[in-house]
C-alpha cells in the first residue's frame, strides 16, 4: 500500500492551526498564572498551623491530583449551569478548570519551595530589622521563585500540552483546528503530523525561553 | 544597657552588664551556649526566663499585668533594627548584589531615600575596602569578601550593639585577617559588640572585657589579659591549651 502525501489542504488551513495554537498558548500562561496564586497562597495554607486548614488544602490537592482532568473540564462545564452559574463561557469555564488543576499541583512545588528558602537568609532578614511581610516580600518570594523556577517551566509546558482536552468542549485551540481540517479534508496523517510538529516546537521554544530565563536568575548557589 | 537573662536548659542563668562602648568577648567550647545566647539577645531564639534590656527597654518581652507576654512581631523587628548581627554563614541575600544587600535595610527599615542609601552603603563598602564589587552578587565573591559585606550590611544601620557570631569559623584561614581588621577598626570606633570568637590572639586584641562560658554558664570573666594569660578554673586552663600559642598558664 502506498499513501500520497499531500499537505496542502493542511497548509491552506495553516492560519486557524496558528491561531489555535496562540489560543492555547494563552490560556496555558493564563492558568499558570492564576495556578501560582493559588499555589502560593495553599502551600502558606499547608503549612499552617490550624489542622484544619491543613487538611482542607490537602483534600484539594489529592482530589485535584488523583482525578482526571477531562472529567475536569466536563464536571465544571456541564456541572456549574447545573446549579445555576451560567456566567462562563466555554473558555473562560476551561481556563477556569485548568487554573484549579495547576494550582493543585503548584501548592506541592510552592510548598517543597517554601521549606527549602534557607533559614539563614530568613534569619539575616530578621536580624536587619525587616517585618514579616518585608522579609516575604524583599527575601522570601524572590528566593523561592529561583527555586521554583524549573518547576514552573516544566508545569508551563505540560499545561500547554493539556490545552488540547480543551477539545472536548469545542474551545477551537490547535487540537480542535487540527481535527476540522482532518474531518473536511481527510488528510489524516499530514494534518496530525503538521499538528504534532506545532506542539513539538512550541514546547521546545518555550523550553528554550525559559532555560534563558532561569540561567538569568541563577544566582543562587 | 542592662541584661539579666537565664534559661533552663541551654543557658543556665547568664547576667551581664555591658556599658555603651565596651566590647565583650564570649569565649568557651561548642555547645556551651555561647552562640544561644547572643541569638536570644535578638529574638532569633525564645528564651523562658529572664529579660534583656537596651537602653533601658525591654527587649523581645513584656510583663503585661504580671504575666511575660512576647511583643508583638512588628515591635520586635524594629528593636532588632538597633542591634546588628553578622553570622558565621555571612546569609547575604543571594539574589541581591553587594550595594543592594546593604541598601534594603537602610531603604526598607530606616525609610532612607535610596540615593541617600546608595550614597551610605558606598561609604562603608569603602571602609570594608570592597568599593570595586558594589555590583557583584555574593556567589561571585570569596568568604572574606562576603563577610565583610555582612559586616558592612550591619554596621550601616547604626546599631546601637553588634552581635557577631562566630564571624571568621567559616572561612579559609588567609581570609580571616581581612575580616578581623575591619572589625577591629570598628572596635576602635567606639562600637557595642558582642564578640563570640575561637581566634584567642583576636579576642585578647579588642576585647575590653572576655567571658568564658561552660554549661549555659558564665564560668569566668575579667579582662582579656587575666582570662586569657592567666585563668583560674581547670576548664579555661585547658580550654585554652587546645588553642595554641595563646600562651595560656595557670596562674601561680
Amino acid at each position: 500500500m502506498v499513501y500520497y502525501f499531500n499537505f496542502d489542504p493542511v497548509w491552506r488551513g495553516f492560519g486557524k492551526l496558528l491561531d489555535g495554537l496562540a489560543l492555547g498558548l494563552e490560556m496555558a500562561v493564563v492558568s499558570l498564572l492564576a495556578g501560582t496564586l493559588i499555589g502560593i497562597v495553599c502551600a502558606h495554607a499547608r503549612l499552617s498551623s490550624s489542622a484544619l486548614v491543613r487538611r482542607a488544602v490537602w483534600s484539594y490537592v489529592e482530589f485535584i491530583r488523583n482525578s482526571p482532568i477531562l472529567l475536569l473540564i466536563f464536571f465544571v462545564y456541564f456541572g456549574l449551569p447545573e446549579v445555576g452559574i451560567y456566567s462562563l463561557d466555554k473558555y473562560q469555564s476551561f481556563v477556569l478548570t485548568l487554573s484549579i488543576y495547576a494550582g493543585a499541583y503548584l501548592t506541592e512545588v510552592f510548598r517543597v519551595g517554601l521549606v527549602s528558602v534557607p533559614v539563614r537568609y530568613v534569619e539575616a532578614a530578621k536580624a536587619i530589622g525587616l517585618r514579616p511581610f518585608q522579609r516575604q516580600i524583599y527575601v522570601v518570594f524572590p528566593v523561592l521563585f529561583r527555586i521554583v523556577l524549573p518547576s514552573l517551566s516544566n508545569n508551563l509546558i505540560s499545561l500547554f500540552k493539556d490545552t488540547s482536552l480543551a477539545t472536548a468542549i469545542a474551545v477551537p485551540e490547535l487540537t480542535f483546528e487540527a481535527r476540522e481540517i482532518n474531518t473536511y479534508t481527510f488528510r489524516v496523517i499530514e494534518t496530525w503530523l503538521v499538528a504534532s510538529g506545532l506542539y513539538l516546537a512550541t514546547c521546545y521554544a518555550i523550553a528554550f525561553a525559559l532555560r534563558l530565563v532561569e540561567r538569568r536568575y541563577a544566582v543562587i548557589r | 544597657m542592662h541584661k539579666r537573662f537565664g534559661r533552663t536548659e541551654v543557658l543556665k542563668g547568664v547576667s551581664l552588664d555591658i556599658p555603651r562602648g565596651e566590647v565583650l568577648g564570649i569565649i568557651g567550647s561548642s555547645g556551651s551556649g555561647k552562640t544561644t545566647f547572643l541569638r536570644c539577645i535578638n529574638l532569633l531564639e525564645e528564651y523562658e526566663v529572664g529579660t534583656i534590656e537596651l537602653d533601658g527597654q525591654a527587649i523581645g518581652y513584656r510583663m503585661i499585668a504580671g504575666r511575660r507576654k512576647r511583643l508583638r512581631e512588628s515591635e520586635i523587628s524594629d528593636q532588632r533594627a538597633e542591634i546588628g548581627m553578622v553570622f558565621q554563614s555571612f546569609n547575604l541575600f543571594p539574589h541581591m548584589t553587594v550595594e543592594q544587600n546593604i541598601m534594603l535595610g537602610l531603604t526598607k527599615v530606616r525609610r532612607m531615600p535610596s540615593a541617600a542609601a546608595r550614597t551610605l552603603a558606598g561609604a562603608w563598602l569603602d571602609r570594608v575596602g570592597l568599593t570595586d564589587k558594589r555590583d557583584l552578587y555574593p556567589y561571585q565573591l570569596s568568604g572574606g569578601q562576603q563577610q565583610r559585606v555582612a559586616i558592612a550590611r550591619a554596621v550601616a544601620m547604626e546599631p546601637k550593639l553588634m552581635l557577631l557570631d562566630e564571624v571568621t569559623s567559616a572561612l579559609d584561614p588567609e581570609l580571616v585577617g581581612e575580616v578581623l581588621n575591619v572589625i577591629r577598626g570598628l572596635a576602635h570606633s567606639g562600637m557595642t559588640m558582642l564578640v563570640v570568637s575561637h581566634e584567642m590572639h583576636f579576642v585578647r586584641d579588642i576585647a575590653t572585657r572576655v567571658v568564658f562560658m561552660e554549661g549555659g554558664r558564665i564560668a569566668e570573666e575579667g579582662p582579656p589579659g587575666e582570662i586569657l594569660m592567666r585563668p583560674r578554673s581547670a576548664r579555661l586552663v585547658s580550654f585554652l591549651n587546645r588553642f595554641h600559642g595563646t600562651g595560656s598558664q595557670p596562674a601561680g
